[in-house]
C-alpha cells in the first residue's frame, strides 16, 4: 500500500514561493484502481511526480509497503515496484522500441514477448519493434509505446499521468480496455491514474478529487462520481477541458 | 593469422569483427608487415612498388564479394603512412572493410595514416566500413589521420560507415568526394571521444553531375575534456541534392565545434544542413531511471543508443 502523509510541495516562481501541494495525506490500497481527478492546476501531475520520486516534497512522508521512501531516488522507487507513465512521452535518438521494452522488463525479452506488449496497446508489432523512439513517431504512437513500456514493468504500483493526453479517440477506447485488463489480470497490484476523463473515472474503484493542492473529496466511485458529473473533474471524452474550465468546479 | 598474437587478434575483432581468416579477399597488415593476403578470381590485391600500400582491383560485375584490409599496430613508436587504391569495376557490388586498431603500451606515439582512394566505376555500388580503435595504457599517443578520397562515376553509389568509439588520442580525418551524374554518396559517421582526446573530421563533397546526391550524417559524443571539430562542406555544382547533419552530445567538459558548409553553384542545387549540440536531456535520464536504471546506467544506454 502507498501512503502519503502530510505532503507539502512548493516551487519558486520569479523569486516568489508558491505552494502546489498543501499538507496532503492519502492512501492507495493494494489491488485497487484509484483515479485522481480535479481541475487543471490542482496539483495532480505534481503529486504523481512526487510519488515517482521525480520531485521531492518539502515536508511530509511517502510510505510504500511500510517503508519510508521519501528520500529514495527515482531508481530505488522503480526497483521497489513503482512504475510511471509520462504525460508527455520522452523521445530518444537511437533507442528503439525493443530497447525500451527490454529495459522496462529488466530482461532480454524475446521478439515474441515484446510484440505482445505492443499488441496490447493496439500497435502492429512488426511495424514498430525496430523503430527509433524519436520524433518520426506521432504523439499518439509515442503515447501507446509509453504505455507498453509501463505494462512491461509489471510493477506493483503503476502511475499513469494523464494517459489520455495527446491520444486519438480510437486509442482512447483501447486505453480503457488496457486499464480494465490490467485490473482484472493482476488482483494484488495497484493502479493510480491522473485523469479527468469521465470514462476513466467510471472504471475506478476509488476516486480522489484534488483541488488547489488539497484533497477535497475521497471515496468509492459510487459515492464521489455523482458530485463530479458535468464539472472539470469529469469531462466526457467528446468535450475538451477548455469548454468546461472556468465553469463550475467541484 | 598464425603470426598474430592475442592482442593483435583482439584488435582485429574490434576493428573488423574478424575472429578467423575472413571469407573472400583480404590483406592483414600487422606492425607494417603483411600478416596474410588472399586475392580471389574477381578481386586482386597487390603491393604498391613506389610507396607502402596496396592496389585493390575489383573486376567489373563482381557481386556479393568482400575485401577486408584491417591494420593492427602493437609496437610503440611506429609511424607509417599507407596508400591504398581501390579500383571498382562497372556494375560491381562489394563490401570493403578497413579499420585500424592500435595498442600502445609504450611511451612513444604510434601513428597510422591511411590514404584511401576509391575509383568507383559506372553503376557500381560499394559499402565501405572503417572502424578505428585504440587500447593500451602507455603514455605514447595513438594517432590516426585517415584521408579518404572517393571518385564516383555515373550511377555509382557509395555507402560509408566510419566508426571511432574508443581509445584513439588524436585523429584528423579528411574525406573528399567527387560525384558524377546520378552518383549517390551516403556517409554515416559515429564518433566518441573521451579523456583528453582530439578529433577533427573534415568533409569536402563535390556534386558535379546532374542528379547526384550526398547525405553526410555524423553522430558524436564528446566526454571528459575531449574536443571535436566537424567541418562538412557540400558543393552543389549541378542539379543535385545534398544534406549534411551533425548531431552531438556533450558530457562533462567536452567541447564540440560544428561547421556545416553549403555552396550552391547551380540554380537547381538543393542543399540542407542541420547541426545540433547539447547535453543529454534530463527527461531522458529520468525516464530510464523510472525503468529502474541508475543515472549512470541511463546515460550509458542513451549514449550507446545514440551511437548505435
Amino acid at each position: 500500500m502507498l501512503e502519503l502523509r502530510n505532503i507539502t510541495f512548493r516551487v519558486r516562481d520569479e523569486g516568489e514561493e508558491k505552494g502546489i501541494i498543501h499538507n496532503l495525506s492519502l492512501n492507495v490500497p493494494d489491488g485497487k484502481l484509484v483515479v485522481i481527478t480535479g481541475p487543471n492546476g490542482g496539483g495532480k501531475s505534481t503529486l504523481a511526480r512526487l510519488i515517482a520520486g521525480i520531485e521531492k516534497p518539502d515536508m511530509g512522508q511517502i510510505i510504500w509497503k511500510g517503508q519510508d521512501i521519501t528520500e529514495w531516488t527515482v531508481t530505488d522507487r522503480a526497483k521497489a515496484g513503482i512504475a510511471f507513465a509520462f504525460q508527455q512521452p520522452v523521445k530518444f535518438k537511437g533507442l528503439q522500441v525493443i530497447d525500451l521494452l527490454r529495459l522496462a522488463s529488466g530482461k532480454n525479452l524475446s521478439m515474441m514477448e515484446a510484440c505482445e506488449y505492443l499488441a496490447r496497446v493496439g500497435l502492429c508489432a512488426r511495424d514498430y519493434i525496430d523503430r527509433e523512439v524519436n520524433a518520426s513517431l506521432s504523439g499518439g504512437e509515442l503515447k501507446r509505446i509509453e504505455i507498453a513500456t509501463v505494462l512491461a514493468r509489471k510493477a506493483d504500483l503503476t502511475i499513469f499521468d494523464e494517459p489520455e493526453a495527446g491520444i486519438d479517440l480510437w486509442s482512447f477506447q483501447n486505453l480503457i480496455e488496457v486499464f480494465r485488463e490490467m485490473r482484472e489480470s493482476v488482483k494484488d497490484r495497484s493502479i493510480l491514474i491522473i485523469s479527468h476523463q469521465e470514462r476513466i473515472l467510471n472504471i475506478a474503484d476509488e476516486l480522489i478529487v484534488l483541488k488547489d493542492g488539497r484533497v477535497s473529496a475521497q471515496g468509492s466511485k459510487e459515492s464521489i462520481m455523482p458530485t463530479l458529473i458535468g464539472t472539470a473533474s469529469a469531462i466526457p471524452e467528446c468535450r475538451k477541458a477548455a469548454e468546461i474550465e472556468g465553469g463550475e468546479t467541484v | 593469422m598464425t603470426q598474430l598474437d592475442e592482442i593483435q587478434k583482439r584488435l582485429l575483432r574490434e576493428v573488423a569483427d574478424l575472429h578467423e581468416v575472413p571469407e573472400g579477399a583480404y590483406n592483414i597488415r600487422s606492425n607494417s608487415q603483411s600478416a596474410g593476403r588472399r586475392s580471389t578470381a574477381n578481386i586482386e590485391i597487390t603491393s604498391k612498388t613506389d610507396v607502402s600500400g596496396l592496389e585493390i582491383r575489383i573486376r567489373a560485375g563482381t557481386k556479393h564479394e568482400s575485401v577486408h584490409i584491417p591494420v593492427v599496430m602493437t609496437e610503440s613508436g611506429l609511424k607509417e603512412t599507407v596508400y591504398n587504391d581501390f579500383y571498382i569495376g562497372e556494375e560491381a557490388d562489394v563490401v570493403i572493410v578497413a579499420g585500424c586498431g592500435i595498442d600502445n603500451c609504450g611511451n612513444q606515439d604510434s601513428q597510422h595514416d591511411g590514404i584511401h582512394r576509391f575509383f568507383v566505376g559506372k553503376n557500381a555500388h560499394i559499402r565501405y566500413v572503417e572502424k578505428h580503435y585504440g587500447s593500451g595504457d602507455g603514455k605514447g599517443k595513438r594517432i590516426l589521420n585517415p584521408v579518404t578520397e572517393v571518385y564516383q562515376e555515373e550511377g555509382s553509389s557509395v555507402e560509408m560507415e566510419m566508426v571511432q568509439i574508443k581509445g584513439v588520442d588524436d585523429t584528423n580525418r579528411t574525406t573528399l568526394a567527387e560525384l558524377g551524374k546520378s552518383a549517390k554518396l551516403v556517409v554515416r559517421e559515429r564518433l566518441m571521444t573521451h579523456g583528453e582526446q582530439n578529433a577533427i573530421s573534415t568533409y569536402d563533397v563535390r556534386m558535379n553531375g546532374e542528379g547526384s546526391s550526398a547525405d553526410v550524417v555524423s553522430r558524436s559524443v564528446a566526454r571528459d575534456h575531449s574536443y571535436q571539430k566537424f567541418d562538412a562542406k557540400l558543393l552543389g555544382n549541378a542539379a543535385c541534392n545534398g544534406h549534411t547533419e551533425c548531431d552531438s552530445i556533450i558530457m562533462d567538459e567536452g567541447r564540440i565545434l560544428a561547421v556545416p558548409g553549403l555552396e550552391a553553384n547551380d540554380i537547381d542545387a538543393a542543399l540542407v544542413h542541420e547541426a545540433a549540440i547539447g547535453k543529454i536531456a534530463g527527461d531522458q535520464i529520468i525516464k530510464l531511471m523510472t525503468l529502474g536504471l541508475t543515472e549512470q546506467e541511463a546515460e550509458e544506454q542513451i549514449v550507446n543508443g545514440f551511437l548505435k
